[in-house]
């Protein structure tokens, strides 16, 4: 198979060691769930780099989460903002960002979710957002609390934000948490310490921003996300 | 300049659901014509249990994204470990240099316990150009290459069963 110079141009490999493995021992959940066949590296064809589009007239926007049912959220009110770009730092524009995360009370309004703390009428923990032309996004939330999980003895969750990102390709897909700037459960938390690189597992904590702090209304946080970029990296020897 | 490596992966968790548009699982909600099939399948863990918290998504490249078939979609598995999606069925695409890929659907999966997605593809059962897909003949045994061929059950589903471990488990991809 050789190649043709109309080949849509690859994602990148990842940078070693920024990426968790599946197989994780100290999180448990993983024991049974990851794969232990080799995988097949699968050289990208149109199927990898082109992905779906998503738009707000056809996946309607919801950019404040703490309001619902006409009353406000308990919590402390946070504005998030930051950029998409890739690695090669240019904007991803106009992609959806999925957002959802629990309550202040670190209660998830999920049926699922059996911990002893209360729900919110006011709360459900779902957005969406857009990008604009130059990869900007922002939402309002409130701040969500910790909440205990089965994975160990006394096992928290540090306080966090699920997103969901598509980017330009099927494989450019990310699925990840935001987390918050000196939160003493990182240390302990096995789904946070599964990136084995240091800065690359830092770059997860959102960092406090004075600058889009609104005075008598809500704190602010940057949380800037990184999609694959595309072509060879120097890293690459063949 | 040193480029910025993407964003660290974490997994999607138990509670995905709270994104959930159940109607998403339907590709042609738009009002899509042609080959009308259902692709559904179970998922089990290593010890063959079902998988009944997992998000998994789909895209294909055929027939061509447009306004009324996105080529995406996103479904649950069930209490019964299942997913099901409703779409088109995909036809040939191009693949690297002179390649013909046999027609195919692209599969993510996610869940608690699943730190970055696991891939896959759903091929068709029967399809002649399954014999020179680049993908399909890189696989040398049989039973593993049989891993991402779904079989026809009634008229217009396709079954494929995905496991994530241990015996018969499925054939994944590092895209």
């Amino acid at each position: 198979m050789s190649d043709n110079p109309n080949d849509p141009v690859p994602f990148r490999p990842y940078v070693p060691d920024t990426q968790p493995l599946n197989d994780t021992p100290s999180y448990g959940s993983t024991h049974k769930r990851h794969p232990t066949q080799k995988l097949i590296r699968l050289p990208h064809t149109i199927t990898e780099t082109t992905g779906p589009r998503f738009s707000a007239d056809k996946y309607g926007a919801i950019m404040d989460l703490s309001t619902a049912v006409g009353g406000q959220a308990i919590g402390e009110r946070i504005i998030v903002h930051g950029t998409i770009t890739d690695e090669d730092g240019r904007p991803v524009p106009h992609t959806m960002v999925e957002i959802w995360q629990a309550n202040a009370t670190g209660r998830y309004n999920h049926p699922g979710d059996t911990h002893d703390a209360p729900l919110d009428p006011h709360f459900f923990g779902k957005g969406r957002v857009y990008t604009d032309e130059n990869g900007y996004y922002k939402f309002i939330t409130i701040k969500p609390g910790a909440y205990p999980w089965g994975n160990h003895y006394n096992a928290w969750r540090p306080n966090h934000i699920h997103y969901s990102y598509f980017g330009p390709g099927f494989a450019s897909r990310l699925i990840t948490q935001m987390y918050f700037p000196g939160d003493p459960l990182l240390e302990l938390d096995p789904i946070y310490q599964c990136i084995p690189d240091l800065a690359a597992r830092e770059r997860l904590v959102s960092k406090f921003d004075i600058s889009i702090t609104e005075p008598n209304w809500a704190l602010g946080y940057r949380f800037d996300v990184v999609l694959r970029g595309r072509g060879a990296t120097p890293m690459e020897t063949n | 300049m040193s480029a910025t490596p993407t964003t660290g992966s974490q997994t999607i968790g138990p509670y995905w659901h709270l994104l959930e548009e159940p109607e998403w699982a339907d590709l042609t909600r738009f009002g899509a014509t042609g080959e009308l099939i259902t692709l559904t399948g179970t998922i089990r863990d290593g010890d063959g249990a079902l998988v009944t918290d997992a998000c998994v998504e789909i895209w294909q490249a055929s027939p061509p994204a447009s306004d009324v078939f996105q080529g995406w979609g996103r479904a649950r598995t069930d209490t019964d470990g299942r997913f099901s999606f409703r779409t088109l069925k995909p036809g040939p695409v191009p693949g690297r240099g002179n390649a013909l890929q046999a027609p195919h659907i692209a599969i993510t999966i996610l869940a608690r316990g699943i730190l970055i997605a696991i891939h896959t593809r759903a091929y068709f059962a029967g399809e002649k150009q399954n014999e020179l897909d680049p993908l399909l003949t890189m696989i040398e045994e049989p039973a593993r290459r049989s891993t991402l061929i779904a079989e026809p059950t009634t008229p217009g589903v396709w079954n494929l069963d995905i496991r994530l471990q241990g015996e018969g488990e499925t054939v994944f991809l590092d895209i």
